[in-house]
């Protein structure tokens, strides 16, 4: 497109989903009266150990096998130093050399094309409090102190933009499949920092600028377009790029520097003495290994080529993992993948929605959808019937065929009554007959509309439809 | 003190076993010892504590009380005791001797206290320290600088100077002190007590506020090694809160007092009687060796060649731990804050800077200097190789021993003041203590008779990995070939 090439590394931050902190016992909920979810130890007081949680540890590893890392058998954590209020300990408990998982990839497909991205490392670490600021003071709250993290430090492997959103839309779905974070944006559960930098082809890497704290992935799309342009503005107009750190404005639609190279890091890194080195088995790796789920990518591949399902289906199955477990458990107590997936698609999709329930919340379970699936293929219930049923087992737990039995919503297939119907309806609709008479053949759906009518929907349609053709004859 | 000792200094005089045979037969109440001590702590002119604990003779009611009711929970209830001012108590402030810290009430308290007052113990008092537990003096103190009870013109030795003073001056039956590299022997030795460093991890170093993590651990000061085991009965063992706590079984230690020198295979390291060693303090550290012999033990001098790098290798690992672990005072949370500040950085900048005295200030820029990008490789990291070879050597020599005898200092305690102006002087007095520390080994300092001037001789015997029973047998002996 040009004569420039667009380097991009990623560095994503992400809150695990344990139920307690890194190295205490607080609870890890979002939210909270301000310095409530807080103890001595995540608050830093004198004296104080951290107790490593191994659910933090187990979380990281799990991440990294999702992510095709290799999982390092010996790891340690390591202190980063620098001074700010919402760090309490002045060093933040992290990894440094000996990070957990290491050399994985994610594949994704962005404008079409394939593409591999590198993941160089991934480490454990602990989240920082949160500085309110007021008019005339700031103050600290350290709820979120001690919040364990994992960070998910990328090859410098993508070019554009579509890339990057590709990249951190696969991301979160492994996160989220694997249950190892929540990744709720809007909560800071995921936290993204681009590298980026661009240079003329053949020529080395240029200066890269670091932008930080992007939390949406549109914000992170956008700031990589701004700044390739920015900076490929300022090589053209004869200027350098400098080495900084940019903040993102996303309101605004621009990033401003929030610090220059001139106090370029120093973090005075040295291992954490409090800490006993991490030594993982590779039975305890297996184990953990085994509790991996099938990941939504190769869900989807399933799904198109051994169900025969189109790619449209297969991509909103594997929207939320719970909807996608829901899908293949119907189907394994001998549903009609297609049918299933429409009834998911459709009328679940709208009754959840009308709602405003997470798709965790389906009430029904896989065998009652299954069941549900099975009257109407056996005709005992009409397709539209079928969304009458449930929408009445989002309210009821009941099963379909106990529904469908008091409500006496069985479809009709006696003949002779539905001739008794058609009968009446066509004595009293003699406008409509004429113009069928009369070569307006459309005009017998509306008849059909009226049997439909006249029997409460239980009529079976293939049925009416036969019989007025025969009456009109 | 030839004249007829009243009956209130022989009380006080008595060790915590006495004590509590006092207590266990009803002849004196906690009540009247705290009320003793507290009395003594009053009169006192050596500056040993820094706060005097107001619930003092409430919990010594307690006890009492506990007591009549015969449900005394142990041989250490309703014993007065005092606390190294750098180990947290819930309610009391706990100072590091720093005025950072100088009005700080710490919310929860360390394992360490709480065990204590689970045996029954009453809590004093906090002691008189150097600084965030760094000096060799107790000289670096906000609140004044210790003074040795033996000679009051002379220091108390450091960093627990508070600690080891207390006992020599009957102010409390036992106390705690914390170890980073000689802190709770080195003013043991001075003051003419016994001070125990057990091996890294023996004691849960939770609530006790950090100097350097992997090498500090808290050790009883005691009157004698039967005081020394009942306290390490009292406080050793595994803390879930301490990941670097140590999960191994806990013998009683009482049981090792009995066995006697007789076989006891004891190295004399040849680099601690060397050079620097003064010949008063190597001749005592001699004749203990002889008496231990006497009573049957095997006495071989040995090698330790690695022992010069290991206080280079000290103040390295100890001040880079240092830094990271002072740099949460920095006036937001609690503690001193300075008075005017126009933004967050002066803020931190001045409170650091009027917060801490020059000797924590000269660790914290050590420390900074050795982490710097750059200097890493050079210093830290082959200050832990250095450790490495230390550690091994140890690992070759109890091979062929149960313990080695070394003096504890290479001299006796100077005077106040006297070393001030070259801080280095002070740290190479550190000589003959760091190693243990460095390899995390148990170490333990008794008194070993007295100089010309008459003041405390100490001699270390350090064991190998949780040898601390072998370290009390051996005090035991010596204590017995000294009455003999």
């Amino acid at each position: 497109m040009d004569e420039f090439k667009t380097v991009i590394g990623l560095e994503v931050h992400a809150e695990l989903d344990t139920k307690s902190k890194i190295y205490c016992g607080c609870t890890t909920e979002f939210g909270g009266e301000e310095n409530t979810h807080v103890c001595p130890i995540c608050s830093g007081m004198p004296g104080v150990l951290p107790m490593l949680n191994r659910k933090v540890v187990e979380y990281c590893v799990k991440a990294g096998l999702a992510l095709n890392c290799a999982i390092n058998p010996y790891s340690r954590q390591d202190r980063k130093h620098y001074f700010y209020p919402d760090l309490p300990k002045a060093f933040q408990t992290s990894q440094f050399d000996q990070p957990l998982c290491l050399n994985g990839y994610v594949d994704i497909v962005a404008g079409g094309q394939p593409k591999r991205i590198g993941i160089t490392r991934i480490h454990i670490e602990e989240d920082a409090g949160k500085l309110i600021h007021g008019a005339d003071q700031t103050r600290v709250d350290y709820n979120r102190c001690g919040v364990p993290l994992i960070e998910i430090v990328t090859e410098p492997d993508f070019e554009n933009s579509a890339q990057v959103h590709a990249f951190l839309e696969a991301l979160r779905e492994i996160l989220l499949y694997t249950e190892v974070s929540n990744c709720k944006m809007e909560e800071g559960s995921l936290r993204c920092d681009v590298n980026l930098s661009i240079h003329r082809e053949g020529e080395p890497f240029g200066t890269r600028t670091e932008m930080k704290n992007l939390n949406s992935f549109s914000a992170a799309a956008a700031a990589v377009e701004y700044e390739a342009q920015r900076q490929r503005r300022v090589v053209l107009g004869g200027g350098k790029i400098s080495q900084d750190t940019l903040r993102w404005d996303d309101e605004a639609g621009y990033n401003y520097v929030m610090r220059s190279k001139e106090d370029a890091d120093e973090y005075f890194y040295f291992p954490e003495p409090d800490i006993m080195p991490m030594v993982l088995s590779e039975g305890y790796i297996e184990r953990i290994r085994k509790t991996l789920p099938e990941l939504p990518a190769k869900r989807r591949e399933r799904y198109v080529q051994v169900m025969g399902l189109p790619m449209y289906d297969a991509q909103l199955l594997t929207v939320s993992k719970f909807i996608s477990d829901f899908f293949d458990c119907t189907v394994a107590a001998g549903a009609q993948p297609k049918a299933v997936s429409n009834f998911i698609m459709g009328d679940i999709t709208r009754l959840l929605n009308e709602r405003g329930l997470a798709p965790e919340k389906v009430p029904i379970q896989p065998d009652a959808m299954a069941e549900l699936l099975d009257l109407i293929s056996k005709g005992v219930i009409s397709n539209s019937m079928g969304s009458k049923v449930i929408e009445i087992m989002f309210e009821e737990t009941k099963s379909p065929a106990d529904i469908v039995r008091e409500r006496g919503m069985a479809q009709v297939s006696d003949a002779g009554a539905i001739r008794g119907m058609c009968e009446q309806v066509i004595a009293e609709n003699p406008k409509i007959v004429a113009d069928y008479k009369g070569g307006k053949v459309k005009a017998i759906t509306a008849l059909v509309g009226q049997v439909m009518k006249m029997s409460r929907g239980k009529a079976n349609p293939a049925m009416v439809n036969q019989l007025l053709e025969e009456l009109l004859k | 003190m030839n004249q007829s000792i009243s009956a209130a200094e022989e009380l006080a005089a008595l060790t915590a076993h006495d004590a509590s045979c006092r207590l266990a037969e009803g002849t004196v109440s906690s009540v009247q010892l705290t009320q003793l001590m507290l009395d003594r702590i009053a009169a006192s002119q050596n500056n040993a504590f820094i706060t005097v604990n107001p619930k003092a003779l409430e919990e010594a009611a307690a006890a009492d009380a506990r007591r009549q009711k015969g449900e005394a929970r142990g041989p250490l209830d309703g014993i007065p005791m005092a606390l190294k001012d750098n180990i947290s108590t819930q309610g009391l402030r706990t100072t590091c001797a720093s005025r950072m810290l100088a009005e700080f009430v710490p919310p929860y308290s360390a394992t360490v206290a709480r065990r204590l007052s689970e045996a029954g113990c009453v809590l004093l008092g906090k002691l008189n320290m150097d600084e965030f537990a760094m000096g060799s003096t107790s000289e670096n103190s906000y609140f004044g600088p210790v003074r040795n009870p033996r000679d009051p013109q002379r220091i108390a030795g450091g960093s627990s100077g508070g600690s080891a003073a207390a006992v020599a001056e009957n102010l409390a039956y036992f106390t705690l002190g914390s170890d980073t590299g000689g802190s709770v022997r080195q003013p043991a030795a001075m003051c003419g007590v016994m001070g125990m460093k057990p091996t890294y991890g023996r004691i849960s170093r939770y609530g006790v506020v950090a100097f350097a993590s992997s090498l500090d651990q808290i050790g009883p000061i005691t009157k004698d090694a039967q005081d020394c085991a009942l306290v390490l009965n009292a406080i050793a063992g595994k803390d879930l809160y301490d990941g670097s706590s140590l999960v191994n079984p806990l013998p009683d230690y009482l049981d090792a007092l009995k066995d006697g020198a007789a076989g006891l295979r004891i190295g004399i390291p040849k680099e601690y009687m060397g050079e620097g060693i003064s010949e008063e303090v190597r001749m005592a550290v001699e004749r203990m060796a002889g008496l231990l012999e006497a009573q049957g033990a095997i006495v071989e001098t040995c090698s330790l060649p690695r022992t010069e790098y290991a206080l280079s290798a000290y103040y390295v690992i100890s001040s880079a731990e240092a830094c990271s672990n002072l740099g949460r005072y920095d006036g937001v949370k609690y503690g001193y804050r300075t008075q005017a500040y126009a933004n967050l950085a002066e803020m931190i900048e001045k409170t650091r800077s009027e917060g801490f005295g020059d000797e924590v200030k000269r660790r914290i820029l050590l420390g900074t200097y050795t982490l710097s990008a750059g200097y890493f490789d050079a210093y830290y990291k082959r200050a832990q190789q250095a450790r490495t070879l230390i550690m091994e050597d140890f690992r070759k020599v109890f091979h062929q021993y149960d313990v080695l005898l070394t003096p504890t200092s290479p001299v006796t305690a100077w005077t106040l003041g006297q070393k001030h102006a070259n801080p280095l002087e002070i740290y190479a007095m550190d000589v003959c203590t760091v190693s243990v520390n460095v390899a995390g080994l148990p170490a333990l300092s008794l008194p070993c008779g007295t100089d010309s001037q008459g003041l405390p001789i100490g001699a270390q015997f350090i064991a190998n990995t949780l040898g601390e029973a072998v370290l009390l047998r051996a005090a035991a002996a010596a204590e017995k070939g000294g009455r003999a």
